[in-house]
């Protein structure tokens, strides 16, 4: 059973040594995503690599690893954060991005663009962008109309998924040139990563994590229900509206080059929740690292587990992630008991 | 002062409250009774400026509410709404939440916000739990964390919405202590209260509600001898009980003494 902390100092100590471990993480996973794959090298081969001894070991460095580690760490921490302020500023905690239709918005519209605008790839993750923030709108306003309940949130989230998950499939099907690599796509992969296709979408992620990161408190607040936040002072429909267009932003664009990756955007933030709480200026860094990190590891197993064949890292994210939520479920759930 | 005049208002097209005026003076404690669904909680909710009212206007210190920004009102009033998401955050973050109408971008507290956190903590007895995570608490425990930050808004009035529900005995009088001493710090509380042994003994105004529109106004003691609360919640009230300890005992109203209006 873990220790309470019980004063204000113990926990904030506590959350500071959480932060500093999973920045530790994030590292790890980040330099194994870089050395290892179906073709491993050591840090000192790469080091002498980089002295010109070995072009194809530089070349695979560059070209490969390095774009590939980071579309792990750009989707990772974008899906992760985008899924704190969803949960946050819905005060749902069922709710992720691929819960409520973003994802599924922002692949129908991102498979929408490479059909209609096949010239045009730069457009892509903004096209992810419109879809994710069209998605949620039509989910909130829909709970939002019918007074539902958190319950009903989600149900209409899968519903709309379900209808957009349609589109893309019909899409794709009508027309079986817009996407290569469709079921990858699909399931989420970055095995195609290259640095050019990562420079828009990055910026929007970075811009995205940044703002969400300034709006820790506006967070807070939401997460209090309505009308707690309003008699604090806060603009509830202007703060909401601002941190659901960050979050879209941050789901498309890690769409737009990663595909539906599956549920990294429900799963890591109740992993960091379950070890620092809900305050977002520990819960927000804390699973943009662990995301990224959570992404790295998943990727590095879907190369190396059954090497020289790949796996689509959705596939292992989803084996790995599924019965480490159940863990955290149950640990949870005997610790309340516990504690009263 | 907390003037409304003419109030109207509800969800969809259902009016709960109907043309409600009255005034409520500084530095006390008035409740709201009245039956279940006969629109306390909704008039408390546009006293308090979380929704607008269809028709009427609701003026603090003289000035309608719609003339304030979301800001100033967050400085002005405090409002504690009955049901709410239980956050998982400290409680001592909690409180500090209170300080948000006063906070400038980006968020930073300075030395006396600290200070009043601390003071708050220690006036509603949560020092002890500071560290601890609001969704680990009783009922009573985080009713006093709300209390304390409410506190910490240092706003002038208080809307509490049924403070004491889900609460032992116990934690009810201290709730209730706690709003007495509210009132002796110079805040007005209003609040909806559903148990009216605990609104006659600790509120300074009552305002008897039936069907979204007011019935009676006035101190308990002119509440009790109009028999409005006899009529409005069907019951016979016998002040004392056994003790005479100076608290109130209901019976339900049989149906002779209803025909009679006896008491």
């Amino acid at each position: 059973m873990r220790s309470l902390p019980t004063t204000f100092m113990q926990k904030k100590r506590h959350n500071i040594w959480i932060l500093l471990m999973s920045l530790a993480l994030f590292l790890l996973a980040a330099v194994l995503s870089l050395l290892l794959g179906s073709a491993a090298f050591s840090p000192a081969e790469l080091w002498k690599a980089a002295g010109g001894a070995d072009a194809a070991v530089l070349r695979i460095f560059l070209h490969v690893r390095l774009p590939r580690t980071l579309a792990c760490i750009l989707a990772g921490s974008a899906l992760a954060v985008s899924g704190v302020i969803i949960q946050s500023v819905l005060a749902n905690p069922l709710a992720g991005p691929n819960i409520i239709g973003v994802n599924a918005g922002a692949g129908f519209f991102a498979v929408l663009c490479a059909a209609f605008l096949p010239h045009w790839p730069a457009a892509v993750p903004t096209a992810a962008f419109l879809g994710a923030l069209a998605a949620m709108l039509l989910v909130y306003a829909i709970a939002r109309a019918t007074r539902a309940s958190r319950i009903a949130l989600v149900l209409s989230g899968v519903a709309v998924s379900s209808v957009l998950s349609a589109g893309i499939d019909a899409v794709v099907t009508l027309l079986p040139d817009t996407l290569t690599g469709a079921s990858s796509f699909r399931i989420g992969g970055v095995s195609g990563a290259a640095m050019k296709s990562l420079a828009v979408p990055g910026a929007y992620i970075l811009a995205g994590i940044l703002l969400a990161f300034s709006l820790h408190c506006e967070m807070d607040l939401l997460s209090l229900g309505d009308d707690t936040a309003k008699s604090l002072g806060l603009r509830v429909g202007k703060f909401r509206f601002l941190l659901l267009l960050t979050a879209s932003v941050l789901a498309g664009a890690a769409v737009s080059f990663a595909g539906l990756l599956g549920f990294v955007g429900l799963i890591v933030p109740h992993g960091a929740r379950f070890f620092v709480g809900s305050e977002s200026r520990w819960l927000l860094p804390v699973s943009a690292l662990s995301g990224a990190a959570f992404v790295c590891v998943c990727d590095v197993l879907a190369r190396i587990l059954f090497a020289p064949f790949e796996l689509p890292v959705g596939i292992v994210m989803s084996f790995l992630g599924g019965p480490f939520f159940l863990y955290l479920l149950i640990r949870r759930k005997g610790g309340r008991t516990d504690n009263g | 002062m907390v003037e409304l005049i003419g109030v109207t208002g509800g969800y969809g097209r259902q009016m709960a409250v109907q043309d409600f005026s009255l005034t409520l003076p500084s530095g006390e404690v008035a409740a709201l009774v009245g039956p279940n669904g006969c629109g306390k909680s909704t008039l408390l909710r546009m006293a308090a400026g979380i929704v607008p009212p269809s028709a009427g206007q609701v003026l603090l210190k003289g000035r309608p509410l719609s003339g304030f920004s979301r800001r100033e009102l967050g400085q002005l009033i405090s409002y504690l709404p009955q049901s709410r998401p239980v956050p998982g955050i400290s409680v001592q973050s909690m409180v500090m939440h209170g300080r948000f109408p006063y906070l400038g971008y980006p968020r930073r507290y300075r030395k006396e916000d600290w200070q009043m956190v601390q003071k708050a903590m220690e006036w509603a007895g949560v020092t002890h739990l500071a560290g601890r995570d609001m969704s680990r608490l009783s009922g009573g425990e985080r009713q006093k964390v709300y209390f304390a930050m409410c506190l910490v808004q240092d706003s002038q009035v208080l809307f509490l919405d049924e403070p004491t529900t889900y609460l032992d005995l116990s934690h009810q009088f201290e709730i209730m202590e706690l709003t007495r001493q509210l009132k002796q710090a110079g805040k007005t509380v209003i609040m909806v209260l559903h148990d009216l042994g605990l609104a006659l003994s600790y509120a300074d105004q009552l305002a008897v509600m039936q069907s979204g529109r007011l019935v009676f106004a006035g101190s308990p003691q002119e509440v009790l001898e109009s028999g409005c609360l006899e009529q409005v919640f069907r019951v016979r009230i016998q002040k004392g009980g056994l003790q005479k300890s100076g608290g109130y005992l209901f019976f339900p109203a049989g149906p002779k003494e209803e025909k009679d209006g006896e008491i």
